[in-house]
């Protein structure tokens, strides 16, 4: 199996991954308005414009927004079916990831079941932020 | 009302359509571009502006020995072409240039002279989507689909009316890839790409090219083709990310594009006789039947289930609003960049010689999708000078 495409974190990105490799989701917030927490991470505040923004560690709570089930895995991802998943977060910002801990059915991968995070190291620099039914 | 005063007077596909293998991309460019120079009359040294997406407006340019005076090299997915005819209105009518070649051309199913479609890995969608097996557009423009099914209490079955329709549409068009009926059954029980979407809710890939070329609307009477008039546009772009729309039972940038093209055009839906609605899944045709505002949010489904999109059948009269009438992506053709195709086909039909044609048409949109839902472009024409 080739090796899993992951991400190449960039200088506005950084504090994101470095946040999952410590076990925290991080999201941003304008300290200047009330915009809410916004993602994916960015040096400034997508309602406002304000470069005085903040990072924060969010719940890690959310619910299963919408998802397909890829029948054709992609090669890195292994042989079987694979949900491809956007959670909800508590915070507001939905964020793209795969569902574990649970089989990758429409039975068990009901909409606005509640989710958390479970990061999944790939290697020293990157653990990618899935989720999986809160409370499993 | 600027807008108004631009017509294509040229239009055209590449010769063959399907599967091309002995054509290359650029070698598609080419040919639709001497079928609509032919279908005008006209010769490469009288085009001043080119406009296309895909391959750089530099290698079109070159390529037919075209020294422009405008080039315009937007490139945002399938519906670039409707953003190239936006802004050659504009362009014509500050007079940046005369005459415009619009060109198309995708070897998507043979892959001759083709480049990659990767992303880097450092990109937002390199980083934040494609670490979680996204595999092409099946399974990323596919990824809102749920939300807005649970939201409306639709299901799956909606979903395979489109196809089932628009099936219809393709049985009238000899150059359409698939032309033998549907049923419900048949779309649900074919193969699963991505659940809830079967193979028969997915676009083809094939291979072909189109081209357009417009002028101003004063000359175009000169020409030997029918004018079709460009009444309005309107364009718009969302995230490059499906992850993160605004809204995942809605195209933010379908409602800012048809809304620009509608107050630009000073019509109202009732005025509209033919619709093409960019259908690289059989979700969009929904999303833009709710966001362009001839149904309200939730209401598409149901709309072409009771065949007011259809063609008639069985005694049953045809649909007060025609959609898709080539057969669409989903039956007709796909390339990868669909947007050309829809604005040949609301060509053809404004000119009277579609081969499903709707009687007396005198307005039509063609409304086009790019990446998935990253952007989007709306041309309304008519046939009649405004």
């Amino acid at each position: 199996m080739p090796p899993r495409m992951l991400p190449e974190p960039t200088p506005e990105t950084r504090d994101f991954w470095s946040g999952c490799k410590e076990g925290e989701l991080r999201l941003q917030r304008c300290t200047e308005c009330d915009g809410g927490s916004y993602f994916p991470p960015r040096p400034f505040c997508p309602r406002c414009g304000s470069r005085k923004v903040e990072s924060y560690k969010a719940s890690g709570k959310g619910v299963l927004w919408s998802y397909v089930i890829n029948m054709r895995p992609r090669p890195d991802m292994g042989t079987e079916p694979y949900a491809i998943a956007v959670v909800k977060l508590e915070e507001g910002p939905t964020m793209m990831t795969n569902i574990t801990g649970c089989p990758q059915t429409p039975e068990a991968l009901q909409l606005d079941m509640p989710v958390e995070v479970a990061f999944a190291k790939q290697n020293d620099d990157i653990s990618l932020p899935l989720f999986q039914p809160a409370g499993a | 009302m600027k807008q108004k005063s631009v017509a294509v007077v040229g239009a055209a596909e590449t010769t063959k359509m399907g599967k091309i293998p002995d054509q290359s991309v650029i070698g598609l460019h080419a040919d639709a571009a001497l079928n609509a120079l032919a279908d005008c009359g006209l010769k490469p040294s009288d085009i001043d502006g080119v406009a296309t997406a895909g391959i750089s407006p530099v290698e079109l340019a070159h390529y037919l020995g075209i020294k422009p005076t405008y080039a315009d090299g937007t490139s945002v997915g399938g519906c670039s072409f409707m953003l190239h005819v936006r802004h050659a209105a504009a362009a014509i009518n500050e007079g940046l240039a005369n005459t415009i070649l619009i060109t198309h051309g995708e070897s998507g199913r043979s892959r001759v002279g083709t480049g990659g479609f990767g992303r880097s890995a450092a990109s937002l969608a390199g980083q934040f989507e494609m670490p979680y097996g996204p595999m092409g557009p099946p399974t990323m423009f596919t990824v809102p689909v749920l939300r807005y099914l649970k939201t409306y209490g639709l299901s799956a079955e909606d979903l395979a009316w489109v196809s089932v329709i628009q099936r219809e549409w393709a049985a009238f068009n000899p150059r359409a890839s698939f032309r033998d009926p549907l049923t419900v059954d048949d779309v649900l029980n074919a193969d699963m790409i991505a659940w809830p979407f079967t193979k028969l809710m997915c676009c083809l890939v094939t291979d072909g090219g189109g081209a357009l070329v417009l002028t101003s609307a004063e000359r175009a009477k000169d020409f030997p083709q029918k004018p079709v008039y460009v009444l309005g546009t309107g364009e718009s772009v969302e995230t490059p990310m499906v992850s993160q729309m605004y809204d995942f039972t809605s195209s933010t940038a379908f409602r800012v594009s048809g809304k620009k093209a509608f107050d630009e055009a000073g019509i109202k839906h009732s005025d509209v006789d033919h619709l093409m609605i960019y259908d690289a899944f059989a979700h969009l045709p929904l999303y833009g039947l709710e966001d362009l505002g001839f149904c309200k949010p939730g209401e598409a489904a149901a709309f072409i289930r009771e065949r007011n999109t259809a063609p008639a059948k069985d005694g049953k009269p045809a649909g007060k609003l025609p959609l898709n009438t080539n057969g669409g992506g989903l039956s007709y053709m796909h390339s990868g960049m669909y947007g050309m195709y829809a604005l040949q086909e609301s060509v053809r039909q404004l000119r009277g010689i579609a081969p499903a044609q709707v009687p007396d048409a005198k307005i039509s949109i063609a409304h086009g999708v790019g990446g998935m839902f990253a952007a989007s472009g709306t041309i309304i024409f008519s046939n009649e000078a405004p």
